[in-house]
């Protein structure tokens, strides 16, 4: 969760640097959400998400080098620095993006379950869209055939409350979002998202019953962004009480810091440790997306289809 | 007053069917609602109803009848008390006799396999769809196209006439049978076995779990198809027709088309799209666009639009085993039509390959998917009046095989482009544009389009013929770029 924020808060400062351009969505308050649900998959599961991706792919185990020199469209970035923030990947980590159309990856998530379901392979597909992509039309039609087909896959929604600059309430005629699997018979609850342990706790759970051949589950996860929606929005929509209200009393940082601290799972000394190498590790993540190079021209016409003979 | 009973029509490109049986004889009384027969398709097998009350007079059709034409009278109804005679002078009158003998004749020549009597109506439904030619120019036409051999052919391959419909269902067949990660998905194409029948056996040969039947949902199976082709399965979706893949246009694109770029080479999205595109018969605006130009836009897919049977499969089996996205262009009124297809054991072609289907030496004319057979119409009349052409069908459109147009405009010195689809911004835009740049010392005039008329495309019969591109719109342009008039 901390290396998320650090990466996020440098990412930012990169922005305001120019270094990093185009749209850049921050996912700085939500941490717990993505490490909760992580912790609860296995080896192989995959993960797919919209474009506020970053901690996804740093949770599913990508290098900060990696995501950064992404971010500064540099060679040594996941897509090689023709993706961009919200466009990265890596088959090897079974990160299947990044993606920059709302609620696309929903139906695409879907097709990851129904290929794992094809191959009887066992894994689960963790499927993340916003508090926004709810409200799109293919969620619902994967939301059915997931159902239809018992898919192993978790619908995670990430309720962060603002979709850009409306708030769920304003857009929502159901503004509990776990509900909308209620007419497809998909099981949904509410989950602190907070609170990391409650997010793997129910995760768990969700996991284990997509896995066991019972079909969706859906989470929604009630969760903040301290930031606007991308580095190009004031959020003027809300109040700035209202971000301190998340961010003094619901860190969910601070919130297991606390908790690490009172089971003494780990000493003030370890943690500041802790907090050493996490700095180190996203400077040299600012550093080497610096010096690495941009692309070779030639790579322009590169990766547009996959040369090979047909047959 | 005597009622005619006619055969009925249970689609829009039905011309035929079979009188499977009556439910009713002589003698019996009726009323309006009553099923009297059952007629047969290949799709379907459908309920006449009585629409008036009456006493069944004369049963004009035997029970098993094939190739019963529409409206044609299949059954006379008198009213209470009407004499015989009556009866005697209206079935006279509508000329019932002849049409069952008509429909006999038919029957006989019939050369299909599969029983599929829609299929031949199909055929027949080409006249009052496009471009007014005769049933005599479409045979020449054939004979024609196979006239100059496909080079990928082997000499002593021995050659079977298929339907495009089986000839597309067995490249699928075949490439389900090789490849276990391939599936079909789509609506009806399982149990339904396909809306356009292109999908009938597979179901029963692969199972429910590689030929899947999806709710009517374009927009969410499409992204179901490309995650598992992320995940590296190697989907076949079938939209129903391509109008409905408008809904699901944004994951051909966005997520499809752009992935592989956007991961720098990193997941790769091996599927087809499939489905018929482009003008039906009579069926509006809605369900009649032609997506060629649109989909042959964007970089990261392959686009393909054959025209006879033999490409079909062939291309249709490489297009399954490209690593890549590929939308592929049918075309619901050749789908019946039968071609030879080479029986070997496994035909594919390349991808990206024109086709020169006839040689000439005056003109060149390119077309895709149907337009193909109205250019070799149109070459064979013209060829009667001295203008000799070159018939190059693409094949593909993405990636679009300039050389060959380029070769032979080098040859010809005039190029006319036909399309079925819209032409500002289109696929003959963009030839004509290439021809211009790379042989525009050769060409000894502007090139020239043809292409559906510019509006939305209209339903009432006169109208839909006045908007699609046909024969005569062919020979007029290569009139006009040859001089001639």
């Amino acid at each position: 969760m901390l290396l998320i924020r650090r990466f996020e808060e440098k990412a930012g400062q990169l922005y305001g640097m120019g270094l990093i351009a185009g749209f850049c969505h921050l996912y700085i308050g939500q941490e717990a959400v993505v490490v909760g649900v992580q912790s609860a998959l296995r080896e192989g599961d995959q993960v797919i998400t919209g474009y506020r991706d970053h901690g996804h792919m740093l949770a599913a185990g990508m290098t900060a080098n990696g995501v950064m020199a992404e971010l500064t469209g540099r060679e040594g970035g996941y897509s090689r620095g023709k993706g961009g923030s919200m466009h990265m990947f890596s088959r090897e980590k079974q990160f299947f993006g990044g993606h920059g159309i709302v609620g696309a990856q929903v139906s695409l998530g879907t097709g990851l379950a129904f290929a794992n379901a094809y191959r009887e392979d066992g894994k689960v597909c963790a499927t993340y869209f916003g508090d926004g992509a709810a409200n799109q039309g293919q969620v619902y039609e994967s939301f059915n055939m997931a159902k239809i087909w018992n898919l192993p896959v978790i619908y995670i929604i990430e309720n962060n409350q603002y979709a850009m600059g409306t708030s769920v309430k304003r857009s929502s005629s159901e503004t509990h979002l776990y509900k909308r699997g209620v007419s497809f018979n998909i099981p949904g609850e509410e989950v602190d998202g907070m609170d990391v342990n409650a997010v793997y706790e129910a995760a768990k759970k969700a996991v284990e019953h997509a896995r066991a051949g019972k079909g969706p589950y859906i989470l929604e996860m009630k969760t903040y962004r301290y930031r606007g929606h991308s580095m190009s929005d004031p959020a003027k929509y809300r109040t700035r009480d209202e971000v301190n209200e998340y961010r003094e009393h619901k860190d969910p940082i601070d919130l297991a810091r606390k908790r690490i601290l009172d089971g003494k799972y780990a000493t003030e000394e370890q943690l500041k440790e802790m907090e050493k190498e996490i700095k180190k590790i996203v400077q040299e993540s600012a550093e080497f997306a610096q010096s690495s190079p941009e692309p070779d021209p030639s790579e322009l016409y590169t990766d547009v289809l996959i040369e090979e003979a047909a047959r | 007053m005597t009622i005619e009973v006619l055969m009925p029509a249970l689609s829009p490109t039905m011309e035929e069917g079979t009188l499977a049986r009556w439910l009713v004889k002589e003698g019996d009384e009726v009323k309006s609602g009553d099923v009297i027969a059952e007629i047969e398709t290949d799709k379907a097998t459908m309920e006449v109803e009585a629409v008036e009350e009456g006493i069944v007079a004369r049963l004009l059709v035997e029970e098993g009848s094939e190739g019963v034409k529409v409206n044609a009278p299949i059954a006379i109804l008198k009213e209470e008390g009407e004499s015989d005679e009556a009866v005697k002078s209206a079935a006279k009158s509508s000329g019932s006799g002849k049409t069952q003998d008509s429909a006999e004749g038919e029957d006989n020549s019939k050369d299909d396999e599969d029983d599929s009597d829609e299929e031949d109506s199909k055929d027949s439904g080409d006249d009052e769809n496009g471009s007014g030619s005769s049933d005599k120019d479409k045979s020449k036409a054939k004979s024609s196209s196979s006239s100059l051999k496909d080079p990928e052919i082997p000499e002593d391959a021995k050659m079977v006439s298929t339907t495009v419909r089986d000839a597309l269902r067995d490249a699928m067949a075949e490439e389900m049978r090789r490849d276990e990660r391939v599936f079909v998905m789509g609506e009806e194409v399982a149990e339904y076995e396909g809306a356009y029948k292109v999908t009938r056996g597979l179901l029963k040969e692969f199972g429910p779990k590689r030929v899947v039947d999806t709710p009517i949902t374009e927009h969410g199976f499409a992204g179901v198809g490309v995650g598992a082709a992320f995940a590296g399965l190697k989907p076949v979706v079938e939209f129903m027709t391509f109008n409905f893949a408008m809904q699901a246009i944004d994951q051909i694109i966005n997520s499809a088309a752009k992935t592989l770029y956007m991961s720098g080479g990193q997941m790769g999205c091996p599927i087809v799209f499939r489905g018929p595109n482009s003008a039906a018969s009579r069926v509006g605006a809605q369900h009649s666009q032609d997506y060629s130009a649109w989909y042959a836009n964007v970089p990261g897919l392959k686009v393909i639009a054959p025209y006879d049977a033999a490409d079909a499969k062939g291309l249709l089996k490489a297009a399954i085993r490209d690593p890549n996205p590929v939308v592929f262009l049918e075309h619901e009124l050749i789908y019946g039509e039968s071609f030879d297809v080479p029986d070997v054991d496994d035909w594919v072609l390349p991808i990206g390959k024109a086709k020169i289907r006839r040689e000439g030496t005056d003109c060149t004319i390119t077309a895709h998917s149907r337009m193909v057979g109205f250019a070799l119409q149109a070459a064979e009349k013209l060829a009667e009046e001295g203008i000799e052409c070159e018939v190059i069908d693409l094949r593909t459109l993405r990636p679009l095989d300039t050389e060959t147009v380029v070769e032979s405009v080098k040859k010809t010195n005039r190029i006319v482009c036909a399309e079925e689809g819209w032409g500002r911004m289109g696929v003959g835009a963009e030839i004509a544009a290439v021809v211009t740049a790379e042989a525009f010392d050769y060409l000894d005039a502007p090139p020239a389009r043809v292409h559906q008329a510019d509006v939305p495309l209209p339903y009432a019969a006169n109208l839909e013929k006045l908007a699609l591109p046909g024969v005569d719109d062919i020979i007029k342009a290569v009139k006009a770029v040859t001089y001639a008039e």
